[in-house]
């Protein structure tokens, strides 16, 4: 079933005449304008959490509300977790509706309020979203202007639109506002024709660098994540871990634990928890059950788990090919075989997972640190034999998902404790819950086969990805003869596959597919005696990714040599999102301790239509600075099912010491649609430093993250 | 030992009656109510639960509350109080140095502490001094920054 046949399931059409009665209910009056994010065509069946969620209107997804009091709100089961769309989706709306920006709320992740979101994720928002929401900003104020002639007498045609108010062309006293003219109004539209919308050159507040609306609440200590929700008779729970995934609990004396003043130890079968008014009250009665686990032998570890990923790996499907192979091969001066490997990594954001639920009779609100509140909605649901629209999720400021927060066991676990204490429950895991409990990005393989002939083309290029699924694994380069294919296709895995629970990761996929393609087409730059740009501009035909990359070059100051050149200098090339990146970084490396010291990196990106360049400018050097993490450190220590990294000792992510000179360049292209923002500058980090080393010392690293050691070892074979 | 602890908190008298060892971050944030300071590690390394203790940074997380006994806490929601934006907090909001926010209040508390310290830190002295604070988000050229523009528009005094 792909998502659109979900979308228009019919069995789905009473849940949706509901809920906008209901909708109309709970809002008051106004101008009401209900549309649907479209495309959900580049969804595939690696989409987190493929779920069979009930109360998925057909024909909206998004609504907004022109108030009496004039202010504009936008409905949206979207959530804000940093990615700055509490910003670039009202920058949006206010400049198609011509209405001050701060004037416009945007209403979000409240599963009682707004009509039902598959979730946050996927650099979805600003790509499917952003044009649905300007076409019904823009409708809404085709219908404000169509009112405001019938009330003013004047042709639609003599009419303007500015800061909330409609006026006459040629006499801007007469006027009326927005807010008159939804006084007492009850107007329900439907977006169905399509729209015209803005030009690039008609734009008062999209394409303008804005800091972002929720600063002031985030400086202040002001805004609230679930966390800090907190409530009459709250008590936080710490529940009884585990030491290893697949370990099964024997026995667990909570009678110390009890004795704490004021703890509550909840048991039920295997799930024992301790509940107390005070969090570290909890966590230190909890400290004091004595417990004992049955932890199965581990059989894989950190090391070993590239050999089983390849033993457990199912049948191959291709997913591109062209030309002849076996030909191209023929035709090769030489062939390269290469190996690309990449560990697990954790999403690791600063908030852990967090839930507050309460249950009052048969309803029940539930606030979230998630990225998929009404996936949430409907888990909890499950959990309490609840109807889903009885369960009410609200979802606070989330800190920091990067796919995450897709899952969410922390809600169903305070729902279950809330039922079973009579009391409010919160859950916050703690850093070493949330290292155990994470759905990691896959440990995955990439290997490719490839030739260069003796006039310097690449010739064949054979790629077959283990584990990390294909998004990402898209070539992009002209070559005659060429093979992709997946072996499980998912990042998600199989049967026998991961130890523990995976999942995507900002950009899933994409980040160890072009790891593995750069790299290679580096390794043929070299066989063929090319300067690494010049090599890969030889063999692109793409318009866009040709202006990205000579983008790069120029902005970086990018000499032509061929690697290596003793400069510590590479580049690498992705496609995201829809957005096309070209990264350009420079290395030190120290030949003594294999330390890899990143200078500067720059990255160039066309995503189209850039809404708030501002925020997307923030979102690369995001990017770039998490994507510092895999490409250098980060990687998963475990033995079997046991989970070694409890903290950020031994799991260390990007901190300030590791910056690089980071510089931003987006390319100019607006009348190209919107694309992907929050992803896609990431995915180009592990090869642009795995070039940028080869370059320094002539010696290629193959494993992801590049540790000291693996450098050090690498100058030793090279 | 449960004890009645008075200090500072945010330039008032505060006042707890509390197990004295519980640790200062779960006693602001629950008994106090002032969730502007966060949990991340609960073990040093993140930073996000940073706190100013008489003029210091200091990691609420591994601060046992008796520790503060007739001492002067600031917390994020003190920073600025009822009046405008701290320079610190002002400057991270006009550099866009935040994206999820939730580091935001201990690198905020942390830069106060190292402005405090060192007024015109150069570049080298904020990475250093910022080093022990974590985020995800990836804010960090940004957030060096904002302390470079706090650090201008304080003149060298806070
Ligand atoms: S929570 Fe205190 S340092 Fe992380
Ligand atoms: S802004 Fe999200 S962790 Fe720093």
């Amino acid at each position: 079933m792909n998502e659109f046949e979900y979308w228009t399931n019919d069995a789905e059409e009473t849940a949706f005449t509901m809920d906008r009665r209901r909708f109309l209910k709970t809002t008051g009056s106004g101008i009401f304008l209900f549309f649907r994010i479209r495309d959900f065509s580049f969804f595939t069946q690696e989409g987190p959490g493929r779920p069979n969620l009930k109360g998925g209107p057909s024909d909206f997804n998004a609504y907004l509300k022109i108030g009496e009091d004039g202010r504009v709100s936008c409905y949206t089961g979207k959530i804000e977790m940093g990615q700055g769309i509490v910003t670039s989706l009202a920058q949006m709306l206010a400049d198609e509706l011509d209405v001050n920006i701060d004037d416009v709320d945007m209403v979000m992740g409240d599963t009682d309020l707004c009509p039902f979101d598959r979730g946050t994720f996927g650099s979805l928002s600003t790509r499917a979203f952003g044009p649905s929401l300007r076409t019904a900003g823009a409708e809404a104020r085709r219908v404000l202007m169509e009112m405001a002639s019938e009330k003013l007498n004047i042709p639609v045609n003599d009419l303007a639109t500015g800061g909330g108010v409609v006026f006459d062309k040629s006499n801007a006293k007469t006027r009326i506002a927005y807010a008159a003219l939804a006084k007492g109004k009850k107007i329900e539209r439907t977006l169905t024709d399509p729209v015209v919308v803005k030009k690039p050159s008609e734009f008062k507040l999209m394409s303008k660098p804005l800091t972002r609306r929720d600063a002031h609440e985030k400086v202040t200590g002001k805004a609230k994540y679930a966390g800090d929700i907190q409530l009459p008779g709250m008590l936080y729970a710490k529940i009884l871990r585990p030491p290893a995934h697949g370990a099964k609990l024997i026995d667990a004396d909570t009678r110390e634990a009890a004795n704490v003043e004021g703890a509550r130890v909840i048991r039920d079968g295997d799930f024992v928890a301790v509940l107390h008014k005070y969090p570290d009250v909890a966590q230190s009665a909890l400290a004091k059950i004595k417990s004992k686990f049955d932890i199965p032998a581990p059989a894989v570890d950190d090391r070993s788990i590239y050999d089983h990923l390849l033993k457990a790996a199912p049948a191959g499907k291709v997913v591109a090919s062209g030309g002849d192979l076996s030909a191209g091969e023929k035709s090769s001066a030489s062939v390269h075989e290469e190996t690309y490997y990449n560990a697990y990594v954790a999403h690791a954001p600063v908030e852990p997972h967090t839930a507050v639920v309460k249950i009052e009779g048969k309803k029940a609100t539930v606030w979230a640190s998630t990225q998929a509140p009404f996936g949430a909605r409907e888990e909890v649901a499950k959990e309490l034999g609840f109807r889903t629209e009885d369960v009410r999720v609200i979802t606070p400021f989330v800190g920091g998902g990067f796919g995450g927060k897709t899952a969410h066991g922390q809600v169903v676990e305070a729902a279950r404790l809330a039922r079973m204490s009579g009391s409010p429950v919160q859950v916050a895991w703690t850093r070493a819950e949330e290292f155990f409990y994470d759905t990691f990005r896959p440990a995955a393989v990439v290997k490719i086969r490839s030739g260069i002939t003796g006039k310097g083309g690449i010739s064949f290029w054979d790629y077959g990805v283990y584990f990390a699924g294909e998004r990402g694994s898209e070539q992009f380069y002209e070559i005659p003869n060429h093979r992709t294919t997946a072996y499980n296709a998912g990042w998600v895995g199989g049967e026998g596959s991961h130890p523990f629970a995976t999942g995507a990761w900002r950009a899933p996929g994409n980040n160890t597919n072009t790891f593995a393609r750069e790299s290679q087409i580096d390794i043929m730059a070299a066989k063929a005696g090319a300067d690494p740009v010049e090599f890969r501009l030889r063999h692109l035909s793409d318009a866009k990714m040709k202006r990205v990359l000579q983008t790069a070059a120029e902005k970086f100051g990018w000499k032509p040599a061929k690697s290596p050149s003793g400069r510590g200098l590479g580049v690498a090339l992705g496609i995201d999102a829809g957005t096309y990146v070209a990264a350009i970084a420079g290395v030190e490396v120290n030949r003594k301790t294999g330390e890899v010291r990143v200078k500067r990196v720059l990255a160039v990106q066309d995503m189209g239509l850039v809404i708030n360049p501002e925020g997307a400018a923030l979102q690369m050097e995001g990017c770039i600075t998490m994507g510092l993490g895999y490409a250098l450190r980060e990687g998963l220590h475990f033995q079997g099912g046991e989970i070694t990294d409890l903290n950020f000792g031994t799991y260390e992510i990007p901190r300030f010491s590791w910056l690089p000179k980071i510089e931003t360049h987006i390319v100019d292209d607006e009348n190209s649609p919107p694309q992907g923002g929050g992803e896609p500058a990431i995915v180009t980090m592990g090869a642009v430093i795995a070039n940028a080393i080869y370059d320094a010392v002539g010696a290629r690293v193959f494993e992801l993250p590049m540790l000291p050691e693996r450098v050090k070892g690498a100058l030793h074979k090279g | 030992m449960v004890e009645t602890l008075r200090f500072t908190l945010n330039g008032k008298p505060a006042v707890v009656t509390v197990d004295s060892d519980r640790l200062l971050l779960w006693v602001l944030r629950t008994d106090l109510g002032l969730t502007g300071t966060k949990y991340g590690c609960g073990e040093s390394f993140c930073g996000a639960c940073t706190v100013i203790v008489n003029g210091e940074a200091v990691r609420s997380c591994q601060t046992a509350v008796k520790e503060v006994k007739a001492k002067d806490v600031v917390t994020i929601e003190g920073l600025a109080g009822d009046g405008p934006l701290h320079p610190v907090q002002k400057a991270f909001v006009e550099n866009d140095a935040l994206q999820c926010g939730y580091c935001t209040p201990g690198m905020i508390m942390n830069a106060y502490a190292l402005l405090r310290k060192n007024p015109r830190p150069s570049e080298a002295d904020i990475l250093e001094g910022m080093e022990d604070g974590l985020c995800r988000c990836g804010a960090h050229n940004r957030i060096v920054r904002a302390i470079q523009a706090a650090a201008k528009e304080m003149h060298g005094g806070l």
